[in-house]
């Protein structure tokens, strides 16, 4: 009885503190903001009052099965919130790369011409999409490594439900104009705040659950979610320190400026895509792959050597984003050669992960969702090497500032992380919701060679763009002067930036069959009518797929014989 | 450890630990991958030593290489000026009508100003400098200030309609419509009267009192014909280029509210030798003029002055 009017009167406090908010209000979309802030408190008053029982009540809606042995509700709404913002985060990703393709697709409106849509589409695919896989799969792995339920499971909800107002806020906030304007930490203070609570949550669960562990040791997928966790915390609350204008405002003034503002931003910025991109996908690689192989992990001592390397290392590489800038060159040697360095920590994860396949490569005949891991590694071992590449000093002053670095960033996110996240939620939703199976495996294999083709038109166009750009623009006639006019090395990327648009809509469609795919799964529909994912025939003594004529020569043999 | 196995498949044992059905195999590291790894670590060490790495109080460690960014720019810099310095200096020495004499001259101007160009003059020129709305093509024949060298070099020096520059290109058309000079009526006659001269429409009635209009207020500046007047930069009405627009609506918006062009004196922005080789290029693209004998300069607004 006491922690339902606790419970209720800090709803109540929030919904009174959020209406005079709105109502003070300094600017509108403050205005707006501190609405949808009201609207959740208001329903989290509701359902305290009522004292519903919310996961009995989505259990039913979202057809989930009772609690087994873990708490597996918050992880069944994070499959589905991470399809559902992976398919607005490739949406939103394909219309800007059109925009740039054909400007006139600004259709003159503020909210959604480019500068508002990318923030969007940024956050939307690495912190909606990936986030919400990682909160979901470090539920998942965390549970069932550490043979324990989840320790505050009221936080557990708590933290599923915050994550989801905090990307609301941050997405009406883009298009509303609302942005601190450092890349990939756009929100504003009062959103930065919110998530701050939600993080150190998230924080209390995860480590609350690894205390009561029933496993003497802790594996090492939970390292990687564990560093990941805290550094995010540590990056995020560093990188956003501001001043607000007014405490019912929606703008804000960092307390770093000029170089020193650049480095903090682009140490958070590089972190971001170390610990929360590489360390938390990595994380969910060392679960998810022995577990689909069903084979051990290639190496602990490589786990170990390459988990403190990569740590140690990754947070010392920001400065490689701000060489040949007023950033003093010390700092621009030691960002290159700790990037450097980095090289085989990164590859650490991806022998660990592909080596674990021995003794089952077969499986990449037979699996699509080994197929996908086995894709995912490829390309994050093809983007940690091309990271390393890109920071010296010398490459960089060709690739800095060009399309190459999207590229990059691409080959990595749609390859390495998408593709690792596909793969992890075709094995999560037939197991969360005790299907037999996932609907279809000919659909998975679809998606694959969709996404698959998809990245190659991606990253080849924009390493063609990237390099003609960088080539372009520091081209001196004979007379020593420079070639071409920005406008110039603009129009000559038109081609490219087509066959990127579409490079993404291969990728997008291969996401709604996946989308597809796992909403029937969900609905426990019958499974799809298809012809097994048969095993390629091939000839066992001379170790080669047997395809046309050749398959038919053994049949003949046979019957000579 | 006490579950420690042999794995069948890789014959390697594992460590013996056991997570939800996950167990690790105890293989060492790959030699490959540790020696690579050493030998970054190497690198980067190396690359410490001979460039700037290790902060201290007031400054850092300079590298045995010497090497800093803003030394190798300034290094790069001088470079680039020592190899131009000779050109430039005979480009200085030489008065601007003078350089298409010097094909040499000529050359390392025209390129000089293609460089500059696209770096000051595309924003508003375009990157071809085929002009905007507002801003004119510099590659036809169709100037308004005068298009032989000299002429376009004063331009660029002073600028158009620049506060502060006593010799700035300078005029201003009146406002007939929103100044009421002329009626609304009377603006529609004598659009219709420029429609006809540009061959845009027939004669007509509106057209006709048009004429009479336009001997009356306009031809001062742009001729009797409409073929324009360079002295105040007046455009040439009489043919098919238009610098706002030669539609109705855009005619009807000019001759009611009259235009304002600016350019910026580029003077006072760029150096002599850049402004110069500016005037070669744009007087290359085209439509450039031979130049007029000096003494004949008085001459064209002498006899406009006459009309």
């Amino acid at each position: 009885m006491v922690s339902l009017v606790t419970r209720s009167g800090v709803w109540l406090a929030v919904l009174f503190f959020t209406v005079i908010a709105v109502a003070l209000a300094k600017d509108a979309p403050f205005a707006i903001h501190m609405t949808i802030c009201a609207f959740a408190a208001l329903i989290g008053l509701v359902v305290s009052l009522r004292q519903a029982d919310v996961d009995a009540l989505v259990r039913g809606a979202l057809r989930m099965p009772d609690q087994g042995r873990y708490d597996d509700d918050p992880i069944r709404w994070g499959v589905i919130a991470t399809v559902f913002w992976g398919m607005a985060g490739f949406l939103a990703g394909l219309y800007i790369a059109l925009e740039l393709t054909w400007p006139q697709l600004n259709l003159g409106l503020e909210w959604i011409n480019f500068g508002r849509l990318r923030p969007l589409h940024t956050s939307a695919v690495i912190f909606a999409f990936g986030g919400n896989a990682l909160i979901a799969t470090s539920y998942y792995v965390v549970q069932r490594t550490c043979r324990a339920r989840l320790a505050f499971p009221g936080l557990a909800r708590f933290v599923f439900w915050g994550y989801q107002l905090f990307i609301v806020l941050a997405a009406t906030g883009y298009l509303l104009g609302v942005t601190q304007g450092k890349e990939y930490a756009e929100p504003e203070w009062y959103v930065d705040l919110w998530l701050t609570i939600v993080w150190v949550a998230y924080l209390a669960v995860f480590v609350g659950t690894i205390l009561k562990r029933t496993e003497p040791h802790i594996y090492v997928a939970n390292w990687f979610y564990l560093s990941f966790i805290l550094t995010v915390a540590m990056l995020h609350l560093v990188n956003n320190t501001a001043v607000p204008v007014s405490f019912f405002g929606s703008h804000s003034i960092s307390v770093f400026g000029g170089v020193q503002g650049a480095l903090v931003q682009w140490w958070y910025g590089h972190n971001a895509v170390g610990f929360f991109l590489t360390a938390g996908f990595l994380a969910m690689m060392y679960y998810f792959v022995p577990k689909q192989a069903e084979r051990p992990i290639y190496s602990y001592r490589l786990s170990i050597i390459h988990f403190w390397a990569l740590i140690f290392l990754y947070i010392w590489a920001g400065p490689h984003h701000l060489h040949y800038t007023a950033l003093p060159d010390w700092a621009q040697t030691l960002g290159m050669v700790f990037s450097v360095m980095l090289w085989m920590p990164s590859w650490g994860g991806m022998i660990n992960g592909l080596m674990t396949l021995n003794g089952a490569w077969d499986k990449i005949r037979t699996d699509p969702i080994i197929r996908m891991y086995v894709m995912s590694l490829a390309f994050y071992g093809m983007s940690t090497f091309e990271g390393p590449m890109m920071s010296i000093k010398s490459v960089n002053s060709l690739s800095h500032y060009t399309d190459w670095t999207i590229g990059h960033v691409h080959s990595g996110a749609l390859g390495w992380n998408g593709m690792v996240t596909f793969a992890t939620l075709y094995y999560l939703a037939p197991r969360l919701w005790n299907r037999e199976r996932l609907y279809s495996l000919r659909l998975v294999n679809w998606h694959f060679w969709l996404a698959t083709t998809g990245i190659v038109f991606y990253a080849a166009s924009m390493w063609v763009a990237g390099i003609t750009q960088g080539l372009m623009w520091r081209e001196y006639g004979p007379d020593g002067y420079l070639v071409n006019s920005f406008a110039e090395t603009v129009a000559a990327l038109h081609p490219m930036y087509a066959l990127r648009a579409f490079g993404g809509l291969l990728y997008l469609a291969g996401a709604s069959i996946m989308a597809y795919n796992i909403t029937r799964t969900i609905l426990g529909s019958p499974l799809r009518e298809e012809k097994p994912m048969t095993e390629t025939p091939y000839d066992a003594n001379r170790d080669v797929p047997l395809v046309g004529a050749a398959t038919a020569a053994p049949a003949a043999a046979a019957v000579h014989a | 450890m006490a579950n420690k196995r042999i794995d069948d498949a890789t014959g390697v044992e594992t460590v013996g630990h056991e997570w939800d059905g996950i167990e690790e195999l105890n293989n060492p590291l790959p030699r490959w991958w540790l020696w690579t790894f050493y030998a970054t670590i190497v690198f980067a060490v190396a690359y410490c030593v001979v460039y700037p790495a290790i902060p201290g109080l007031h400054k850092a460690s300079a590298g045995t290489f010497g090497w800093s960014s803003r030394g190798a720019l300034a290094h790069e810099m001088k470079e680039a000026d020592a190899a131009r310095a000779g050109i430039r200096a005979e480009i200085a020495a030489t008065p601007v009508e003078q350089l298409a004499g010097n094909e040499k001259l000529l050359r390392a101007s025209i390129e000089g100003g293609r460089a500059a160009f696209k770096v000051n003059c595309v924003q508003c020129h375009g990157a071809g400098a085929a002009g905007a709305k507002g801003y004119p093509n510099l590659n036809d024949d169709d100037w308004l200030w005068g298009g032989d060298i000299a002429t376009i070099h004063q331009t660029l020096v002073h600028g158009i309609r620049q506060p502060g520059d006593d010799a700035t290109r300078m005029s201003q058309m009146p406002a007939f419509g929103r100044d009421g000079i002329l009626t609304a009526a009377q603006v529609q006659d004598v659009v219709s009267h420029v429609r006809v001269i540009s061959g845009q429409e027939k004669p007509s009635g509106s057209s006709q009192r048009g004429a009479a209009i336009f001997a009356a207020n306009c031809a001062v500046c742009h001729g009797a014909g409409g073929e324009g007047g360079r002295t105040v930069g007046a455009p040439r009405l009489n043919d098919a280029i238009w610098l706002y627009g030669g539609d109705r609506a855009t005619l009807t918006e000019t001759v009611t509210n009259a235009r304002y062009g600016v350019m910026p004196a580029w003077g006072s922005r760029l150096d002599p030798v850049t402004v110069k080789m500016l005037a070669a290029y744009v007087h290359s693209l085209g439509g450039g003029e031979k130049a007029r004998a000096p003494a004949a300069a008085p001459a064209p607004a002498a006899s406009a002055a006459a009309k």
